[in-house]
């Protein structure tokens, strides 16, 4: 009776704690999801009647500017996500190897400081440096490098600056993390051992730092492929991004069928590209979640 | 003879705090040389400004008879055994033996074959393909030194690569090392702060204490014949009284303990009369009840503490008579001492030879 109401016990726990993230995740993540994919494979026919059909995803490969953009943001993304790294892998090691102990944390602070402020301020911060009449060309015009402003937004250079700006913190916390657990005379004992800081970077520091750099890779590549405002406020008018297809969809043609389908497509992307890239590197998703 | 390594005057300071202080030594072609001090005496530091990894502050480095002034670890003909060992757990042994010569661009098939030889050499033949953490601790030891040794440095470097084995492996691994260093000539210079590695190891020995060598010498000398009082405690195990100078003539002197005993024994330096000093004496040096014959030996009555048996290494704990000093006395188990109880007085002589004493300091 009484190992009886011990196990009754526990299992009431659980159900307690399982509730709101079983809530949680059928109310705002599956429910949502399967209506979206419903909603995806249905059309309004010549009478404005709903019906199913494949034509929202028939359109997209039917109309170049649709997967176009796609391919666009997806090979954009992958670039950002590498770029992000090359940037934060000496941030990180520096943070953890080179400096002072006691400033490590105020560096690391100073790293989240530009997410005190929303996404929304930072790209406007950036627009004021940037713009033709901003402070950039101010500067080179007043010392005179230059004889007349030029237009510094609105390319995919400046966009893609401001994706990998945005998205350096969620590489480097990471990247700290797994330097910091590297033994320093691992390194010491590659050099005595002849390495030069090339060969001690290729066959030490990253073979030990893979677990951090898929976790930090996979954060970047799904902010930055399902970020809208940077690509939409920094970038040309060239430079479509494919969220802004979706939020055509939603918003301006109010196509909500279209939409669901392209934002289903985005999905099944950014799934493939950490699948294939979990396998490039032999990891595994639990694992570098952790 | 061809001399190895030659450091003159080498300083290093941290900030205010000298951690090693003007230390000189050469180290012959082939020795091995060690280097023996207390935790925290600047053993390690000394070691890095050999390997490179720290500046020296002044004084300069010559292996071989190149100034080592300005050269990377990566460019210095002596390699380093890292007291944690630093394997590479994402290679296998091989891969961790090959690194170095990897590293020289050397062609692949002579990369296998020495790895092959060295594996054999240092008895892990087969052991190539095993990843870093399915070997033991004494393996791992084994990886690390050979790791090194497919490079064939000048001189190899030791931090105290022991430290981490249990007693008994360290005891093995002590004796293989030292016939490994033999067969393959190269010039070790091995830290530690255990006295019996140093000892048993090594063809010179130098004592460091607080970033200065107190003495360098033969293990054999650091034990018998002590310069320094620093010296005669850290090495082995010493009795030490303190007294004053009764008289004395050439090198030996009347010393009158603290507690009123008369010894006469033999002093390394000059000694005035009246002069404190400090006496030391070994626990084997102490003769336990005897022959009356001998006229020499400075004789005192003792009552044993206890008894503490442990093998050959069995010590008597006794006091002298009227004093609550402690002293330790080597107990030969020859049956010859059975006798002898806890509570019982007995006498005890040693010749003056045996002692040593040393201006107080
Ligand atoms: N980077 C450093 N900055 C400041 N002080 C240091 C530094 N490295 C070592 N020291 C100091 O120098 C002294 C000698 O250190 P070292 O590591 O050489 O000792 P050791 O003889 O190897 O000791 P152990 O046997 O414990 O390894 C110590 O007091 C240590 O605190
Ligand atoms: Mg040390």
């Amino acid at each position: 009776m009484k190992a009886f109401s011990g196990k009754l016990h526990i299992q009431w726990t659980l159900v307690c704690f399982l509730t709101p993230v079983v809530l949680w995740l059928s109310l705002l993540i599956v429910l949502p999801h399967i209506d979206l994919l419903l909603m995806s494979f249905r059309t309004e026919d010549d009478s404005g009647r709903l019906m199913w059909s494949l034509s929202n995803y028939m359109l997209f490969f039917r109309e170049p500017i649709y997967w176009l953009t796609f391919v666009r943001t997806a090979v954009y993304s992958i670039l950002v996500t590498f770029l992000t790294f090359v940037i934060a892998l000496p941030v990180a090691f520096y943070i953890t190897k080179v400096a002072a102990p006691r400033f490590q944390g105020f560096l690391t602070l100073l790293l989240l400081l530009p997410f005190w402020v929303s996404e929304l301020v930072r790209v406007y911060g950036w627009m004021i440096l940037l713009r033709e009449s901003g402070v950039i060309n101010h500067f080179l015009l007043k010392t005179g490098i230059l004889d007349r402003p030029v237009e510094m937004l609105y390319n995919d250079v400046t966009m893609i600056m401001g994706l990998v700006y945005t998205s350096m913190l969620f590489m480097v916390v990471p990247l700290i993390g797994v330097l910091e657990s590297l033994d320093d005379s691992l390194i010491e004992a590659a050099y005595d051992l002849g390495a030069n800081m090339w060969s001690i970077l290729i066959k030490i520091i990253i073979p030990h730092a893979v677990p951090g750099i898929v976790s930090g890779s996979i954060v970047v590549f799904m902010l930055t492929l399902g970020n809208y405002l940077t690509p939409n406020l920094m970038g040309g008018k060239n430079s479509l991004w494919f969220t802004e297809q979706i939020y055509n969809q939603f918003i301006a043609s109010f196509n909500w069928n279209q939409g669901s389908a392209f934002g289903f497509l985005l999905l099944v992307l950014s799934s493939l590209v950490i699948w294939v890239g979990l396998k490039l590197t032999n990891q595994k998703l639990s694992k570098v979640v952790k | 003879m061809q001399i190895d390594l030659s450091v003159i005057d080498i300083t290093k300071k941290f900030d205010e705090f000298t951690a090693v202080e003007r230390v000189s030594f050469e180290v012959n072609q082939g020795d091995f040389f060690s280097i023996l001090g207390p935790s925290g005496c600047g053993k390690t530091t000394l070691l890095r400004m050999i390997a490179g990894f720290t500046e020296p502050t002044a004084g300069t480095i010559y292996i071989r008879g190149n100034d080592m002034a300005g050269i990377a670890p990566n460019k210095r003909p002596v390699n380093l055994i890292f007291q944690q060992l630093a394997l590479f757990p994402m290679m296998t042994v091989e891969e961790n033996i090959a690194f170095g010569l990897q590293r020289r661009r050397e062609n692949k098939a002579d990369i296998r074959k020495k790895v092959r030889a060295i594996l054999d050499r240092v008895e892990l033949p087969g052991f190539g393909e095993k990843q870093i953490d399915q070997i033991s601790g004494g393996q791992k030891q084994r990886v690390a030194i050979a790791r090194c040794l497919v490079l064939n440095p000048t001189v190899l470097l030791l931090d105290e690569p022991l430290g981490a084995l249990d007693l008994k492996l360290r005891e093995q691994m002590k004796v293989e090392l030292k016939k490994l260093q033999a067969q393959v000539g190269t010039t070790f210079i091995y830290i530690t702060h255990d006295q019996s590695e140093a000892l048993v190891m090594s063809d010179h020995v130098a004592v460091m204490n607080q970033g200065t060598f107190e003495q360098l010498d033969t293990p054999q000398n650091l034990y018998n014949k002590p310069q320094t009082p620093f010296v005669a405690r850290f090495v082995g195990q010493n009795n030490a009284w303190s007294g004053t100078v009764h008289q004395g003539q050439e090198r030996y002197h009347e010393i009158r303990t603290d507690e009123g005993l008369i010894f006469r024994t033999r002093a390394e330096e000059q000694l005035e009369p009246g002069q404190r000093v400090d006496l030391f004496l070994r626990p084997e040096a102490m003769l336990i009840q005897p022959d009356p014959g001998l006229t020499e030996l400075n004789r005192f009555d003792v009552v044993v503490n206890s008894i503490l048996f442990d093998g050959a290494n069995s010590q008597l704990l006794v006091s002298p008579l009227n004093s609550r000093r402690e002293l330790i006395v080597a107990l030969p188990q020859n049956r010859q001492y059975d006798y002898i109880d806890e509570g019982d007085k007995i006498e005890l002589g040693w010749d003056k030879d045996s002692g040593i004493c040393f201006r107080e300091r």
